[in-house]
Parts: C-alpha cells; sequence; structure tokens
C-alpha cells in the first residue's frame, strides 16, 4: 500500500474502479456490455489491495438495475473477486434492492439518507437489516447536503438515534459526512475539511460504534487534470482525517503517495489548504501558493525509474539480490551472486537451503496467488537451476548430502508417446515449490518407471501423456503398480487424460491414491497436499470419494443413446456430388523437403502458443490483457527474439509430402488407388475413369487401398445426420488426399540447453517448434487448394482467415475425433512414402506418435460440404463391423479405439 | 386458501426462551434421518401413491408420506423421542414448489408441510405429556435443488435458474403451513448456498411479522469440501456474518461430512457466534457403496469431543444416523455441561466469501 494513512490496519481501502461515475474505461466496458473485462478491472482492484470493491452503476443511458445485477452475478462467479464484500452503490433505492438480492455475504449499502424525510429512510434501512447489509448514511436531510460542521454533526446524530431506535445495529452504520472540494477561489470553502475532520471526531464520540467513509475525489475538484497535485491532497487529507475518525475511503488505493515522501514544499501547501491555516504571506492565500505550486507538478507521472534505479538492486545484501534475481528472472549475475553467498556460507548447500530456496518460495507464493504466471516461473527456475548447477560441484566435493526437499516426485512422459512439454512445465514448477523431481523424459516403458520410483525412494510417481493411446498406457502403469504392491500416489496429466477417465479407466486398477492433475498451477497444490502429514489422508478419502460418485453417475448414466449400426448408416450425410472438387491439376505425389521458415513464420497461430505456457488469452489481445498481458508481451519478445535465430541460422527444417489420389466410396470405406495414378489422370478435370469403379476393390489387389472410417451412433435429433468421412466422398469416383509434414533439426539445440540448465529456452523452443508444423500444415493445405489440387485456384485469405480456416476442405488427423483410430496413420504412410520408404522423414511410434515431435498429418477432403465432427461414442455392432472390414481381430480393434467405447 | 386441518393447533409461545433455557442447563438433543429409516419400510411406488391420483411416479417422495402413508413419518418420531430427543425436525426437507415440481405435487405443497408439522407437534406434546418436559418441532425447509448464488451454465456465469423473490415466495409458502401445522422453528437447513438461505430468513421473518408472532429461526450451513466452505463459497465465519440478522436461536452445521472432519469449523462457529451451536453431523463418510457404517458408539464418541471441549448446545445425525445413533449420543451426553454462549465485542462484521472485520 502506497500511503502511510493506509497502512493503518484500521484502515479500510474500497475499490472505486468498478464505478462508471468515477471511472470513464469501466463506463465503456459497461456500456459496450463487455462483462468479460469489467469483471476483470474489479480483479484487478481486489489484487490491488482493494478489501471492499464499490459497484456503482449510475449512468442515464444505462438500464442501471441491469447493468448492477448482471455484474454482481458476475462478480460472484469469480471467487478472487468474491472473496472481499461488495458495496453495492447507487442513488436509486431500486437499484440497490435488485443489487441485494444478488450478494450472497454480507455488503454495505450505499447509500441511505433523510433527503425525501424519515418515512422512507427508515423503511430502506429496514430493508437492509432484512437483507443483512451494513448501510452508508449520508449527511443529508430534507434541507440539504451538510456542508458546516454544526450540520453534519446533527444530521448524523439524529439518523443515529432513528435507527438504533428500530434495532439497527449501530456496528452496521456508516456515516458519510461530505467531504466538499477546497482551494476553489470561494472563501466559504476553504473551511470545508476542517469541518469534515472536526465533524467526525463529534459524530464519533457522541455515536457508538460507528464508522466514517468519504469520497475523496471531491476533495481535489479544484485540480482536475493535475494528477500529482490531487494524489498529494488525499494523502495529506487521509494523514489527518484518520486519526479523526475516518475508517474507510473510497479511492484506488494504487494512486495514493506516501505521506512522508511527497515533496516538501507541495505537502505544506497542501496541508495549509485542508486544514484552512492562515496565509504564510500577505500576498498569497494558501489557495493561491498551492494552484502556483502545482503548475510545477502537472503532466509528473509518479516515480520515473531509469537505469540507476534498475541496477539498485545490485546496491543490495546477496540474499536479497538472489531473491530479486529469482522473482525477476535475471540470470545475468547469478552465477557472481550465488559464488558470493556460498563464500560467505559455512557450508555450500546451506546457499540452496537458506537464500535460494527463499527466493524460490516467494516465487511459489506469488505464482500460487496468481500474480505471477508461468513464463514468469519458469525463468526463475532457469536462474534457480544456475544457481544450483554452479554449487554442485562444490557440494559433491564436500560429500554432503544434497538438499532434502519437499519430496521426490518421478516424472515421465508413458510409452509409445513423445509429447513432453506439459511433464516438463509440471516439473519446473514442482522444482520451484521444493520437489526433487525425477525426470525420466518420453516414451518411458513401465518398468522403468517403476524401477526409477523404487531406487530413488520417490514419494509419487506423475505420468503424462497427449495421444489417445496413451490412456491405455497409463492404465497398464497403475495395474503394474498395483501388481508390484506398491503405494505411493499416481498423478495422471496430458492433454487427452481427463477426471473421468481417471476416475473409470486408473483409480479402479490401483489401491494407492490416484490423482488427475487439470494443469501445472494445480500441480503444486496437489503434491503439497499429498506429502503433508496432515492433510493428504483427508485429500486421498475425498478425492477416492470423489471418483466413486463420477463412477456411480455413469453407471446410473450408461443408458446408452446409440442409435443400431444400420439405422446410423440410414441416417448418413448426403452430400451434393454435383458438388465435389474436380479432379486435381497435379496428382500424385509431392515433396517438399525444406519449406521457407520465413514464410511459415508469418502463419504461426500465436493463441495456442499462448495456452501451452498456461497464458488465457487470444492473440493479439493478450499482449494487451491486464492481467497476463506483461508476462505474454515479455513471452512474445523472447520467442519473436528465438525465432530471428532459428531462421537466421537455419536450426530448423521443414520437410512435408502430399498425396492426392483417385478413390470412391463404398458403404464407410473409401478405396484409394494410390499407385501408378498419374495413369489415371484425367486431364479434363472430370470424372475418373470407369474402371476403377470396382466396387469391391479389395485390400489384396495391388495398388489400392481400402481406408476404413467411423460412423457416428449417438443418437440424433431430427434432421441432423450421423457423420462418416466417407460421405464427402462420390461412390461414383472422386479424389482423396494425404499429406505429412515435420519439423527437424531440433535436437542439438535442446542438448543444448539442457546442459545449459536451461528449461526455459528448452520449453519455448519445442513450442515453437509444434506452432512451425502447425502453419506448415495450413500453409501445405492452402498450396494444395490452390496449385496442386487447385480447385480453389482464386483463394486469397489473410493469414487470420486461414487460422480460422475459413476455406474450403478439412484435413482430419488419424487419433483426432473424425478419425479417431491411430492406426490409419501407417495406412497413410504407407501411400505416402509411395514404396521410398521416406515420410518426410517421420517415423511412427508403437502408440503411432509421431517423431519427430512438430509433425502434423492427415487427410485431406475437398468437398465444400466436408467439415469437423467427432465420432465419439461408438456400439459394439460398429466395433465388430469395422474389425470384419479392416481384417483385423476385434480385441485389437477395441483396444485402439478405447476411447470411443462406454 | 384451504382450512386448516382439525387436528393443526399453532405451536405455544416462548419456544425461544423455552429453548435457551433448556440449552444452559444441559446439552440437547435433536433427531437424526429419515431416509435411511423410511428405507427400512421397503416402501413401493403406490405405498407412497396413496390415492392422491397425481400423475407422476411418487416412489422416493419421502416427503409426500404425511398424506399417504402417515404411520411412517410418526412412527420415526415416535422411535426419535423414545432415544431421548428433545427436537423433533418435520419431514419437510423437500415438500416445496420447486422440489415437489419433480414429482408434479407442487399443489400439495401446503398440505404436507401442515400435516407434517402438525403430526410432530401432537407426538411432540403426547411425550411432553408423559414426563412434563417440552419437547420442540422444528419446521425443516431444504434448500431446494436451485442455487441463487451459481450458474448451472459453465459457459454463462451470470445466468441464474432462478432469482430471490421467487425463491423467497417459494419458501414463504412452505413456512407459512409449517408454523400453522403448529412448529416452533423454522429450520433452514443444508444450507449450500448462503444466498439462498437469506431468501429462506427473509421468507420466515415475513411469515412470522404475518402471523403476529416470533417465529425463532435456526440455521444449517453444510460443507462440501475439508476446508470449511459451502458450495456458494462461504466460509463458516463469513456464513455467519451473511445471516447473523437473522437472529438465530441455532447456528451451526449439518450433513456435510462425518464427525471427524467437522471439527475445526464447530470449534470456529462455537467461538464466534453469540447464540446457540446446534450440530448433526453425518454417520461417518460413506463406504464405497454409499452406505453409512459408522456404529452408533463411534458417532457418540466423536461428537463427545466437543461437548468436553465446550463447543455445543444441540446434537443430532444426518445422514446414516439412525434412533440407535441419538440414543447412543443423548446418553452419552447425559450430565455432560453445556457450551456457554460467548459476548464477542461489538465490531462490524461484513462479508464476501471470507468474513471481513472492521476494527473497532
Amino acid at each position: 500500500m502506497a500511503s502511510q494513512a493506509t497502512s493503518s490496519t484500521q484502515f479500510v481501502n474500497i475499490g472505486e474502479r468498478t464505478n462508471v461515475t468515477g471511472s470513464a474505461a469501466f463506463k465503456k466496458l459497461i456500456m459496450a456490455g463487455d462483462y468479460d473485462a469489467a469483471v476483470t478491472v474489479a480483479l484487478n482492484q481486489v489484487e490491488n489491495g482493494a478489501q471492499i470493491i464499490d459497484v456503482n452503476m449510475d449512468e442515464g443511458l444505462l438500464d442501471a438495475v441491469e447493468a448492477m445485477t448482471t455484474f454482481l452475478k458476475r462478480i460472484a462467479a469469480e471467487p478472487d473477486i468474491a472473496r472481499v464484500p461488495v458495496m453495492i452503490d447507487s442513488s436509486k433505492w431500486e437499484v440497490i434492492e435488485a443489487g441485494l438480492k444478488c450478494v450472497s455475504g454480507k455488503p454495505i449499502v450505499n447509500s441511505i439518507s433523510m433527503k425525501e424525510g424519515e418515512e422512507k429512510f427508515l423503511a430502506e434501512a429496514r430493508k437492509c437489516m432484512a437483507y443483512g447489509a451494513a448501510v452508508v448514511v449520508m449527511a443529508f436531510d430534507e434541507v440539504g447536503q451538510a456542508d458546516t460542521e454544526d450540520r453534519k454533526v446533527e444530521i448524523c446524530q439524529r439518523a443515529y438515534k432513528l435507527l438504533t431506535g428500530i434495532g439497527f445495529p449501530p456496528e452496521d452504520i456508516i456515516f458519510d459526512a461530505n467531504v466538499f472540494a477546497v482551494a476553489t477561489g470561494i472563501e466559504e470553502h476553504n473551511n470545508y475539511g476542517v469541518d469534515f475532520i472536526n465533524a467526525v471526531k463529534r459524530i464519533k464520540a457522541s455515536c457508538p460504534h460507528v464508522h466514517f467513509s468519504g469520497g475523496l475525489s471531491n476533495l481535489s475538484f479544484s485540480f482536475r487534470g493535475n494528477e500529482p497535485v490531487r494524489r498529494a491532497m488525499h494523502s495529506v487529507f487521509l494523514y489527518h482525517a484518520i486519526p479523526a475518525g475516518l475508517d474507510m475511503a473510497i479511492v484506488n488505493a494504487g494512486q495514493l503517495d506516501v505521506y512522508d515522501q511527497i515533496d516538501p514544499e507541495l505537502r505544506e501547501a497542501c496541508e495549509d489548504v485542508i486544514l484552512n491555516r492562515p496565509a504564510r504571506s500577505p500576498d498569497e492565500t494558501p489557495t493561491e501558493r498551492l494552484t502556483t505550486l502545482a503548475e510545477r507538478f502537472r503532466g509528473q507521472k509518479g516515480a520515473v525509474v531509469d537505469d540507476k534505479a534498475a541496477m539498485e538492486w545490485r546496491g543490495w545484501p546477496v540474499a536479497k539480490r538472489l531473491e530479486h534475481a529469482l522473482v525477476r528472472g535475471i540470470d545475468a549475475f547469478v552465477v557472481e551472486d550465488t559464488e558470493e553467498a556460498r563464500q560467505q556460507a559455512a557450508k555450500p548447500i546451506e546457499v540452496i537451503e537458506g537464500p535460494l530456496m527463499d527466493g524460490m518460495n516467494v516465487v511459489g507464493d506469488l505464482f500460487g496467488s496468481g500474480k505471477m504466471f508461468l513464463p514468469q516461473v519458469v525463468k526463475s527456475a532457469r536462474v534457480m537451476k544456475k544457481a544450483v548447477a554452479h554449487l554442485l560441484p562444490y557440494i559433491e566435493a564436500a560429500k554432503e548430502p544434497g538438499a532434502k526437499g519437499k519430496g521426490k516426485i518421478v516424472l515421465a512422459t508413458v510409452k509409445g508417446d513423445v509429447h513432453d512439454i506439459g511433464k516438463n512445465i509440471v516439473g519446473v514448477v514442482l522444482q520451484c515449490n521444493g520437489f526433487e523431481i525425477i525426470d525420466l523424459g518420453v516414451m518411458v516403458p513401465w518398468p522403468k518407471i517403476l524401477e526409477a520410483a523404487v531406487e530413488h525412494d520417490a514419494d509419487m510417481i506423475g505420468l503424462s501423456g497427449l495421444i489417445t493411446p496413451s490412456l491405455d498406457e497409463m492404465v497398464t502403469v497403475a495395474e503394474e503398480m498395483q501388481r508390484a504392491g506398491m503405494t505411493m500416489p499416481l498423478l495422471i496429466g496430458g492433454a487427452t487424460t481427463s477426471r473421468v477417465h481417471t476416475a473409470l479407466k486408473i483409480d479402479p486398477a490401483y489401491t494407492g491414491a490416484v490423482v488427475h492433475v487439470l494443469d501445472a498451477s494445480r500441480a503444486v497444490g496437489v503434491c503439497t497436499q499429498l506429502v503433508s502429514d496432515t492433510q493428504s489422508i483427508d485429500f486421498v478419502a475425498k478425492t477416492k470419494a470423489e471418483y466413486d460418485e463420477v463412477r456411480v453417475k455413469r453407471a446410473n448414466a450408461s443408458g446408452s443413446n446409440l442409435v443400431p449400426l444400420e439405422t446410423a448408416r440410414a441416417n448418413a450425410f448426403v452430400a451434393d456430388m454435383a458438388q465435389k472438387p474436380a479432379a486435381p491439376l497435379r496428382p500424385g505425389i509431392h515433396r517438399f523437403d525444406s519449406w521457407s521458415l520465413e514464410d511459415l513464420r508469418e502463419l504461426i497461430d500465436w493463441t495456442p502458443f499462448f495456452r501451452s505456457w498456461e497464458l488465457a488469452g487470444n492473440y493479439p489481445a493478450i499482449l494487451d490483457d491486464e492481467i497476463v498481458g506483461e508476462s505474454a508481451r515479455s513471452l512474445f519478445a523472447d520467442a519473436q527474439a528465438m525465432l530471428d535465430t532459428i531462421v537466421a541460422e537455419k536450426w530448423l527444417t521443414a520437410r512435408g509430402v502430399v498425396g492426392l489420389w483417385p478413390c470412391h466410396r463404398h458403404g464407410d470405406d473409401v478405396f484409394v488407388q494410390h499407385r501408378h495414378s498419374d495413369d489415371h489422370r484425367t486431364p479434363d478435370g472430370g470424372s475418373v475413369p470407369e474402371h476403377i469403379r470396382v466396387p469391391d476393390l479389395d485390400r489384396s489387389n495391388e495398388g489400392s487401398r481400402r481406408l476404413c472410417f467411423l460412423r457416428q451412433q449417438v443418437a440424433k435429433r431430427e434432421g441432423r445426420p450421423n457423420m462418416c468421412l466417407a460421405d464427402f466422398i462420390d461412390s461414383r469416383g472422386d479424389w482423396l488426399g494425404g499429406f505429412a509434414v515435420a519439423i527437424h533439426g531440433i535436437d542439438p539445440h535442446l542438448a543444448r540447453f539442457k546442459a545449459d540448465t536451461d528449461d526455459y529456452n528448452d520449453i519455448l523452443l519445442k513450442a515453437l517448434a509444434d506452432r512451425f508444423a502447425e502453419a506448415f500444415a495450413e500453409r501445405l493445405h492452402s498450396h494444395v487448394r490452390t496449385t496442386l489440387w487447385g480447385y480453389a485456384p482464386d483463394e486469397q485469405l489473410t493469414n487470420e482467415a486461414l487460422i480460422r480456416e475459413q476455406y474450403r476442405g478439412i484435413r482430419p488427423a488419424p487419433g483426432y475425433p473424425a478419425c479417431p483410430d491411430h492406426t490409419l496413420k501407417p495406412e497413410l504412410f504407407e501411400m505416402l512414402a509411395d514404396g521410398t520408404g521416406d515420410v518426410a522423414g517421420i517415423t511412427l511410434t508403437e502408440s503411432m506418435a509421431m517423431l519427430p515431435t512438430a509433425a502434423v498429418s492427415g487427410f485431406y477432403f475437398g468437398h465444400p460440404d466436408a467439415a469437423y465432427f467427432g465420432v465419439a461414442q461408438i456400439g459394439q455392432d460398429q466395433v465388430a463391423d469395422y474389425a470384419t472390414r479392416r481384417g483385423r481381430p476385434k480385441d485389437e480393434v477395441e483396444r485402439w479405439l478405447r476411447p470411443n467405447l462406454s | 386458501m384451504r382450512v386448516m386441518p382439525s387436528h393443526a393447533k399453532l405451536a405455544p409461545e416462548g419456544a425461544r426462551d423455552a429453548l435457551l433455557a433448556a440449552a444452559s442447563e444441559r446439552i440437547l438433543v435433536t433427531d437424526g434421518a429419515f431416509g435411511t429409516e423410511i428405507q427400512n419400510w421397503k416402501l413401493g411406488e403406490a405405498d407412497y401413491a396413496g390415492s392422491l391420483g397425481l400423475s407422476h411416479d411418487q416412489k422416493g417422495n419421502n416427503d409426500i408420506l404425511a398424506l399417504t402413508k402417515p404411520e411412517v413419518p410418526e412412527s420415526i418420531h415416535r422411535a426419535y423421542f423414545e432415544a431421548g430427543a428433545d427436537i423433533a425436525e418435520t419431514n419437510t426437507f423437500s415438500a416445496n414448489r420447486i422440489s415437489q415440481a419433480d414429482y408434479g405435487a407442487e399443489n400439495l405443497v401446503r398440505e404436507i408441510n401442515m400435516e407434517s408439522a402438525a403430526m410432530a407437534r401432537r407426538i411432540a406434546d403426547e411425550f411432553a405429556a408423559r414426563d412434563g418436559r417440552r419437547r420442540f418441532v422444528a419446521g425443516a425447509i431444504g434448500p431446494t435443488n436451485k442455487t441463487l448464488s451459481l450458474s448451472p451454465d459453465v459457459n454463462d456465469p451470470g445466468y441464474r435458474e432462478i432469482d430471490f423473490d421467487y425463491l423467497k415466495q417459494v419458501y414463504r409458502e412452505q413456512t407459512d403451513a409449517l408454523i400453522e401445522g403448529g412448529a416452533d422453528f423454522i429450520l433452514i437447513e443444508t444450507v449450500f448456498d448462503t444466498l439462498n438461505a437469506k431468501a429462506g430468513v427473509m421468507a420466515a421473518q415475513e411469515a412470522a411479522a404475518a402471523f403476529g408472532r416470533d417465529v425463532p429461526i435456526m440455521l444449517s450451513m453444510t460443507l462440501t469440501d475439508l476446508s470449511g466452505r459451502n458450495l456458494s463459497g462461504h466460509t463458516v465465519e463469513a456464513f455467519w456474518h451473511a445471516v447473523r440478522h437473522a437472529k438465530p436461536v441455532t447456528i451451526g452445521l449439518n450433513c456435510s461430512f462425518g464427525a471427524q472432519q467437522l471439527r475445526p469449523h464447530v470449534k470456529t462457529l462455537s467461538e464466534i457466534c453469540d447464540t446457540l451451536i446446534m450440530v448433526y453431523p453425518n454417520a461417518g463418510l460413506p463406504n464405497e457403496l454409499g452406505a453409512y457404517d459408522e456404529a452408533p458408539e463411534t458417532t457418540a464418541s466423536l461428537v463427545k469431543e466437543w461437548a468436553d471441549a465446550g463447543q455445543v448446545n444441540v446434537l443430532g445425525g444426518c445422514c446414516g444416523s439412525t434412533p440407535a445413533h441419538i440414543k447412543a449420543i443423548a446418553d452419552t451426553m447425559r450430565g455432560l455441561a453445556p457450551r456457554r454462549i460467548p459476548v464477542p465485542p461489538v465490531r462490524t462484521r461484513l462479508a464476501g466469501l471470507e468474513p471481513f472485520t472492521m476494527a473497532a
């Protein structure tokens, strides 16, 4: 808190930014109906120290009742805002009462008065009592607003007597004795400050238990536009009014100055005006003096931080410097500071256990309370790791035991899966919070995970995975832990994991604790509770009970709403095949061995990039976001700098392959002629030749392939089809495409970052490679539409429109909702390899994850009606049918399709 | 307006003072669960439906038994009084227009409440006549299955299914009938949403004003997580600040978890509330099958810890408790000193989800 006055525990700051009469910015948001942004304003208020938030919607052009209730309901849904009481502020009783009906705690009503007589005043007071609200009473009566000391005292005493007479609790009365403008040039106004302060003293003495509030902005009304002077006046006024009894004020806590730090001359001039002191010289009144002086301060905007000030922290004691470096993520001096701390310490380990852990605790607290965001935390961790790396040789030389952390956690991405950005982020965040992490990397088979957990005497195991087959692998790990008689908790995380899957499939497999962790920010809370002597039992019991409930609900809801496969097929989507795309201009296989990274850079979709760092919001708006904007800008700048290097130094290579093949649809299958396709080219762009329309073209037919697709089986509303990708292909002959892209060359750079204990750049590079792969997929699709297939030669789309997929055709990928079977991937790859064995340098793991990790593959459908959908749940009849069509054992098919089975 | 059943009568005056007087001498006992007991009767749909001719399946509509199979709730009330209860809670947890709509029985709300209160009153008075010890009837109103503070639609956090005035009206219909049937108190229980409770308080206060008598309110919050918050997110202390204007004769906790988990929160309430503390926990936590299997002696020994610490005035049971649990509690409490009501300093006590107390 900026002001010496407000640092008093007695004084209550009431946030004033959510007031349309006081904040033009807030008014604009409300008028525009942008309640999301308006809620953020409230959140900032609370984070900046407002202990109560004042909400006022009194604006002539607004439906104030509607705006008040909407806003109050919205902030009720935000626990970080709703934790503080609300002040419902309106001059209209109907607005206040509407507000009272939406507030669940005990609010303050601002305000009621005797302006329209005692009867109305008491009726409103009784309502406040019935709703359970405290009340601000304005010093206003039938005659008017109280200006002088005596009028203020008289009106407040009368109101107090009336209120306590009807049983109103005196402690729930807050008087607003009217702060008026001073230094207006009108002599009668000169004593207003003194009148207020003296009146508060007298009322406090005569009316036990009451409180006093006031709106400060009136006081400095004459100095509108001169913020430094207004701030000084408010601070000086509070400095004198608080000891008199003022105990709350509607004020922007961030905009008060520390009384002692106000320019002494300005402070004295303010004091002379507010306390109505005699003139210091015969030719200048206090008001004139302040007015003159005010010009000198106009336009100054608070403390200006120059380079000198920015480097000021270098002069601090070493422990403080380390903390600062950790919180700010500055690694420039960390080795020399750590060395200095080591020389001062008795043992090197003390540097870790002392200043470094203290600093990381500050980071952990800031992150936990939402004041710091993931990219900053990862930077902090980088600083920490550098410091620890510097100390390790000394610790080993002294043969000291390592630092004892809060707990040891074995982390692994399961067998068959190669994705680890999320796992690495969780690891970093946990390390920041004092946990020791044993990271086994990616594609880790279960024996290795169990072995490592036993060998390191771990407190828990954390499993990560991104693709759906990893869900099954996690069940296997749980089963094996059970068999091995282990009891340590098992954490589950990653994009395809869910609480429901964990409850239904993983938790029953293991009697120890199993906890689904939604994201990195939850990981600390979960792990801390699991290692806590006092909380762990309760937490585990609660989680088990929650999962029980999920299972019970699921069991009760299993009255399936699937329709038989035949019914679903009868309700297939019927595409107008007159609209189907013409034959490709350039059918066959096209390989691209090094697509320009500069070109791809322009197409990067940044929103998912920020999401991978747990920064919520859409690009580019996120850069100006009030909460995460600073963090997002800094991350974005780092990303741009790294992109410059990647492009200039050619760190990465973008390789891709496209295939365009004639095909036809039969039932839910598409038969593709993927070999020698040049023979069937139709130069006129018409339909494919008669001879390839073989209805029962089967797998044994050399050069042709049967691609089996799945159909939605969930019962649909009237008029909604049960979709299948095959519906977009003409049975009388059509065309299908396939593609795969990958970003190569990342490994040597990651190795370098690893050696440098630089998680931040490690994660940054992986995230950027992923973005390049996505951008390449988008760019290649556009190249196919305009040039290779050429069904949309005139397409002119901006990058944004491309990112939003505002074009004709889709590119669904095996393993994703429209085409959930990952085992179509090898089929696609064989077609793309075209006998060469190479598909853009990509290999597939046993779970069908692609390596390198930054890779995308899929099919191209060109029909204008082609759209993405989710196959979702399917029935046993379709599983059997699909297994037969694919010529695979049913249990194998079931294993791959488990997420789609009930 | 339907006429009052001939056997219904208003409760005797002075329930607040009588309860406070009894509570100053000993720890009082309220009753236990109805649901578990009703299950023992293995009733069929026809038993619930009776001859009311309602179109919906009534199975599970426990409250309607007051009209269709009154011997069931009557025998349960008797069993709890026999076990030593001082207070009977009417079998009206869901007897409000919102919950009864699920059974197509919303037009019977008034009759269910009046009959249920009259039945409890009659049996309470019968037991009082035996030994001269006053028995009390708490007219129970549940939270309904709608919430004023939360949106059921995650994509529209500002949406609410019902509003304050509507819920107040729903509660008013119920409280009027409970008072007319002979309830001493209005017990607003299992409060998962503090704003719902505030609507209930206002309804009860307006009903009391309409009847021209003091109808003391009892408030009982339910916690939905172990940190001690209800579903609307209020801590126990914030809840107390938000409802203190009801001048409740008792405040406390019910349902939630077992006694074990409630311990820290009972302690908090006991220290800050200048009124009686009433707690009626579940019989432990449910097992894997959703059943409660905490033995009566276990429950009694757990709640005895609160009594020994001077933290409670009224004890009873919620889900899973039986007359055997209530008897074990009543037997254990005999001779133990009740909590003394503290006199907290006068302070401005506000609340968001968390309490906020201003310095004097």
